[in-house]
């Protein structure tokens, strides 16, 4: 199968968006954005991978293949995070213990 | 099965086809390649396995009767590393599959013959960093670098083996990339999905677990020396990390790394069965999508090492149940191997009597996995040797019979001759036993509460520790039997000739050992997998 030639224009414009994206996560830094920081910052670099992926690493002219391929590691990915997350919010839910001697379970002696 | 071209007649093959250490170290025959890792994990299989004898004889007295107990924390942790990420991750899909996946699947290599090459030395490199943190003075974390322990308290030498395990890490990628490649791209003409041989959808499964796992294993051991180094904050919570994260994104990896391990050798059984019982195997598309089955739930199911960790208590619950999951496909291969003996034509050879030992010995570590699923039996059994004699059946017992049965059953494909058999079964048989000896008396101390990693014990488990011990010299000397006639046969042994067992599959239908070039002409395959009992192939 040949390679999909891309145009050097199409390159020097994704790495001039990635360097202006880096210099965009630069400046949001210094604004105070409350619990939002993280999320800016997250989508900004998910839009800084998602351009690597499709351009440099030729995703968008691949097969269906690879989107398969693509979208799986994504799907992977959101396993990692999902079921990670489903012991992080959920540990609240456990009651706390009582101290020793205070417990309402009684024993039969 | 197929057509082949006639075998060729000038002797010329593989292993003679060039000479000098030179045409070893830079050939990227798939099957040269796979000869460096057999010579290589064989290697590291030694000295792991030489920990373990040495932990095994300390155990002989409650005091301890040999080592440190700083020495024997080192011992364990140097046993655990060596043999999980140099000798049984790469024992069965670097060898067998770098040497078998090319031409089961009639191709005349793998689809990157040179990143081949190249992930045997990163192997390499991998490994010599660990050897150094060895030398340097060992480690004391356990194979699994749990932090704060890791992190915080650990002597330096953790850096140079995590580094170690992280690069080694990368020669697994590029091996799982080549096969899933070589698997999609280079079939043979007439080779379709489900006429693949059974070995292959088991290592297209492990080179997928591969692939997507060993990735989360670099990044968590390198967040690891980032916090050692630079005292970023992931795991450590006075730097408002937690340790628990670490467990998720280790055991991430590290629970399908079992599958990594037991994947390949189901494969090699399936081929043994059918070969050894003249059938078809039972249910084709069972065993196959069994194994896909199995990769994919095995990332599902990593929570169940940490259900006393701090771990939510809800996390745990759906964790042990996904756990529960991955108990049916493996039930689906233990029964469809079962069924295939049904009627069969079945004959004890040695590669069949490892085949019969893998069988019973992975439906043991498989059944007491279930005990350790179940959140309730788990707070009594977490961390004690219960544990230990669980997972060595699956990874001794089943993983490692798999690899030895292979071993035995390519043998003859690899150097073009043959062993002694009577010798042979005699191993199987002294190694059965010797496992069983060995890791039976650990499910009984686990079970009454013995701790693993301790290296001294109560004096009332101390019978069954020197039963346990008794068994380990039994096994060693039950590895060493086939290393011995293994060499033998290079030099001594019979000629094999293309085909000593009579099985099916296009590695069959070349000489043993074969040309450079695996096949003259490209294969055309005619026949489902495993058509035994069927008529002689038919030639066009």
């Amino acid at each position: 199968m040949a390679a999909h030639v891309v145009a050097k224009k199409t390159y020097f414009t994704v790495f001039a968006t990635l360097i202006g994206l880096t210099a965009l996560t630069t400046y949001v830094a210094t604004i105070d954005l409350g619990p939002l920081n993280i999320v800016v910052a997250l989508l900004i670099a998910m839009c800084k991978a998602s351009l690597v992926v499709l351009f440099f690493m030729h995703l968008r002219w691949s097969s269906r293949l690879m989107h398969v391929v693509g979208v799986a590691a994504l799907f992977w990915l959101a396993i990692l995070l999902a079921l990670t997350l489903s012991d992080y919010r959920t540990r609240p839910w456990t009651p706390a213990g009582k101290p020793w001697g205070t417990s309402n379970i009684q024993f039969n002696r | 099965m197929s057509t082949t071209a006639v075998a060729p007649t000038t002797g010329v093959n593989y292993l003679n086809a060039q000479y000098g250490i030179r045409s070893w170290l830079l050939t990227t025959d798939h099957k040269r390649i796979a000869l460096l890792y057999l010579g290589s994990v064989t290697f590291f299989f030694l000295i792991g396995g030489a920990a373990a004898v040495l932990m095994r004889l300390h155990l002989i007295e409650p005091q301890g009767a040999l080592l440190e107990p700083a020495t024997y924390n080192k011992m364990f942790s140097m046993h655990g590393i060596i043999m999980v990420f140099f000798f049984l991750i790469p024992s069965i899909p670097a060898v067998m599959g770098n040497f078998l996946v090319p031409m089961m699947v009639g191709a005349r290599d793998l689809a990157f013959p040179r990143l081949n090459l190249l992930s045997w030395y990163v192997y390499i490199v991998g490994g010599l960093f660990t050897l150094y943190a060895v030398v340097a003075g060992g480690v004391d974390t356990g194979w699994t670098f749990y932090t704060p322990l890791s992190t915080t308290y650990a002597n330096g030498n953790v850096m140079a083996a995590a580094l170690g395990v992280f690069i080694t890490g990368f020669s697994s990628i590029l091996t799982g990339l080549n096969f899933v490649v070589t698997i999609h791209k280079m079939r043979a003409p007439g080779l379709t999905w489900f006429r693949l041989p059974l070995f292959l959808w088991a290592i297209y499964a492990t080179s997928i677990i591969m692939i997507l796992g060993t990735p989360v294993l670099a990044i968590t051991l390198l967040l690891v020396a980032l916090e050692r180094t630079f005292h970023v904050g992931i795991f450590d919570p006075a730097l408002g990390g937690d340790p628990i994260l670490f467990q998720h994104l280790f055991w991430f990896y590290s629970h399908p790394a079992v599958y990594i391990m037991i994947l390949p050798s189901m494969g090699v059984v399936s081929e043994l069965v059918t070969c050894f019982s003249r059938k078809r195997i039972f249910g084709y598309s069972f065993v196959a999508f069994s194994s896909v089955a199995i990769a994919v739930i095995s990332f599902l199911v990593w929570g169940h090492h940490m259900f006393v960790s701090g771990q939510s208590v809800y996390a745990g619950l759906v964790f042990s149940a996904l756990s529960f999951a991955v108990a049916i496909p493996s039930a689906i291969k233990v029964f469809n191997w079962t069924a295939t003996l049904y009627k069969g034509s079945v004959s004890y050879q040695a590669p069949m009597l490892y085949a019969l030992g893998f069988i019973g010995l992975f439906t043991m570590g498989g059944l007491t996995g279930l005990f350790l699923a179940s959140l309730a039996t788990d707070i009594h059994l977490h961390d004690t040797y219960f544990v230990i004699a669980h997972f060595h059946y699956i990874m001794v017992g089943g993983a490692l019979m798999g690899y030895l049965g292979g071993l035995h059953f390519w043998w003859p494909k690899m150097t073009g001759r043959l062993y002694p058999d009577g010798w042979a079964r005699f191993s199987a048989l002294v190694i059965f036993i010797g496992f069983n000896l060995t890791f039976f008396p650990q499910y009984i101390l686990g079970y009454l509460g013995m701790p693993r990693r301790y290296a001294v014990y109560p004096e009332e488990f101390q019978v069954l520790n020197v039963m346990s011990s008794a068994g380990a010299s039994i096994l060693a000397v039950g590895y060493l039997i086939p290393l011995v006639y293994f060499i033998w046969s290079i030099r001594y042994g019979p000629p094999a000739g293309p085909n000593p067992w009579g099985a099916k599959g296009l590695e069959w239908e070349t000489p043993s050992p074969p040309p450079t070039e695996n096949f003259e002409e490209v294969p055309v395959v005619e026949e489902e997998a495993y058509a035994y009992g069927e008529k002689e192939a038919h030639v066009v």
